[in-house]
């Protein structure tokens, strides 16, 4: 990769673009022309992958003025993100697109792990616990899918500029001012709000020098993204210790007869024999048969740290996605984990543009690094159960996986990646503890929870402002009034009564009440 | 009569697990048996009944 801007070489000589020829191209977009310098803008997202492409819808759709600048002018190809989460899609859904990102993907709701040639699942688990809700509880797509319906969305906002071919090259945190290079020449341009969704080697990370601290991984897995037909039901399928070799291996399908295959190599090897052709169709064959064609679409061999940066609001300059934190993949927490971050952002810079205290975005800050922490902690504990670091910590490993083929109390150890499930904020400024004794429902600081209502979905009525909820109409509210007249939806919440839920625009619960009083309201002061 | 109890029992195995194994960072493999033998000595004494001991001590000797 090369995603170094143009050396500096003392104003003699213009800056170039990067060299993205090594990249292979999903689709090409005609590159956005140069404006004129010094024009100042309310907000600017610097990256245009799924995470600052999502920023841009939510704060599109709430009418504010969007410039995008996206260091590609193409959408690119090859194996990145392929699992969205139930609350990715609920976000999405939110935003007009996730209907379009269920159509186009493989829903599925069901993991099953395996063990050597055993036949039965060691364990197996189900992603949407809770049914009848809108969303699944995953979709498996290509990420330039998910991209390229974004694009689509946004390209039918007037008020999302968005600049293809456009690369920072330096940033003034003191005038908030970023100058951008393009194919035809050079300009600078100063934001109320800089929008940092620049990718794991964040540019813009690095001109900050802004520190970025965790583990790094010694192992290696071979991605190989293959074409081939076969019915087989859409699970996520893993492997300890398969019957093909390796260590560990894992199976998705994804659209198009495309599957993704997912296998541990271990630290001392050669990348390059690993993912030669002869090699990789090896190990592929071993997984889906020797005798079964198929076709190579993409293979890569990748190693992965699990960081974070100390901080992910730097005055002006806000970190979203990751350029803030990194995962490793078992989990499905990178995309998902920076969706969340945007998720959590969008409203609150939307109240700040309109007047609300600025130090609401510091919430943002809190907030998004609680989720990167258990992000992390999660991603951390399933590699190091997939890839122990000792014999002893292997021989836990072994001692689990024997015992859970035939005793139930050693499933629940089996960890083959924790997926991505939204983080809830318990402790946040923002979440007001249960004053009154509740059985169930949904707890403060969760994310509310779908459920059928009046022919329709409850997440779709709640929307993008504060709300509150409610088993019955409440006089003279402060606010809009979703009422659950199904009884279904009311179990979901445990109301009945006079009680309310009070839901944040982004549908976290952020109080709740059995006997709701206006009153009550006052604590939560972010309402505005 | 089966009194060790196999059905799942914890909250948060994640939390659980990360502890066994946290037990055992930064140690060679005879101070790692030697906390591994500490650890069963002081459940084992919290368990208290003999049968029960003897049905886990059963089962870790079965091969998977």
């Amino acid at each position: 990769m090369n995603d170094a801007p143009g050396r500096k070489s003392g104003g003699e000589t213009r800056r170039a673009r990067g060299d993205f020829s090594a990249i292979r191209i999903h689709k090409r977009f005609e590159p956005s022309p140069t404006p004129q310098s010094g024009a100042r803008h309310p907000i600017v997202i610097v990256g245009g992958g799924p995470v600052g492409m999502t920023l841009a819808l939510d704060l599109g759709r709430r009418g504010h003025e969007i410039v995008i600048l996206n260091q590609y002018d193409f959408i690119a190809d090859g194996s990145k993100a392929i699992c969205f989460s139930k609350r990715t899609l609920d976000i999405w859904n939110r935003l007009g697109v996730g209907r379009a990102m269920v159509e186009k993907g493989v829903s599925w709701n069901v993991g099953k792990v395996f063990r050597g040639a055993r036949k039965e699942p060691i364990f197996q688990f189900d992603m949407l616990a809770q049914k009848d809700q809108e969303m699944p509880g995953f979709i498996n797509l290509q990420q330039y899918w998910a991209e390229e319906i974004l694009v689509d969305a946004a390209a039918a906002l007037p008020n999302i500029d968005f600049r293809w071919g456009h690369q920072v090259a330096a940033i003034d945190l003191a005038e908030n001012r970023l100058s951008v290079i393009t194919d035809d020449g050079e300009y600078d341009l100063r934001a109320d709000w800089i929008i940092a969704a620049d990718g794991s080697k964040s540019p813009m990370r690095a001109m900050l020098g802004l520190d970025f601290e965790g583990r790094v991984f010694e192992d290696n897995f071979l991605i190989a993204d293959v074409r081939f037909k076969e019915e087989r039901p859409s699970e996520r399928w893993f492997w300890f210790d398969p019957p093909w070799g390796g260590s560990s291996a894992l199976l998705h399908k994804q659209p198009d007869d495309v599957w993704r295959l997912d296998f541990q190599l271990g630290w001392n090897i050669d990348r390059d024999a690993a993912k030669n052709d002869e090699n990789v169709a090896a190990r592929v064959r071993g997984m889906i048969g020797a005798d079964h064609p198929f076709e190579k679409v993409w293979y890569s061999v990748y190693t992965f740290q699990c960081r974070r940066m100390k901080r992910f609001v730097h005055d002006r300059v806000i970190f979203v996605g990751d350029s803030a934190h990194l995962v490793s993949p078992f989990g499905a927490r990178g995309c998902n984990g920076g969706v969340a971050d945007v998720d959590n952002l969008g409203w609150k810079l939307d109240a700040v543009m309109r007047g609300a205290d600025p130090a609401l975005i510091e919430t943002y800050n809190e907030e998004a690094i609680i989720t990167a922490d258990e992000n992390i902690l999660n991603s951390t504990r399933s590699t190091d159960f997939i890839t122990p670091k000792s014999a002893v910590s292997a021989a836990f490993r072994s001692a689990v996986l024997d015992l859970a083929e035939n005793y139930e109390f050693a499933r629940p150890f089996v960890n083959s990646g924790r997926l991505s499930v939204a983080v809830s904020y318990p402790a946040s400024e923002l979440t007001t503890p249960d004053e009154d004794r509740w059985s169930g429902g949904v707890p403060p600081g969760s994310p509310a929870l779908d459920a059928p209502l009046d022919g329709g979905w409850l997440l779709s009525r709640l929307g993008w402002e504060w709300k509150l909820l409610a088993a019955a109409p409440i006089k003279n509210a402060p606010l809009p009034v979703v009422i659950l007249d199904d009884e279904k939806a009311r179990a979901r919440y445990a109301l009945d009564g006079a009680g309310a839920y009070l839901i944040r625009p982004d549908q976290y619960v952020a109080a709740r009440w059995k006997a709701f009083d206006p009153k009550k309201l006052e604590a939560a002061r972010w309402l505005g | 009569m089966a009194r060790l109890n196999t059905a799942k029992n914890i909250a948060s195995p994640d939390d659980v697990y990360e502890m066994l194994i946290d037990l055992h960072r930064d140690c060679d493999e005879p101070e790692s048996h030697r906390r591994n033998a500490k650890l069963i000595l002081a459940l084992a004494n919290h368990v208290g009944d003999p049968e029960i001991i003897a049905e886990a001590v059963a089962l870790a000797r079965r091969s998977a």
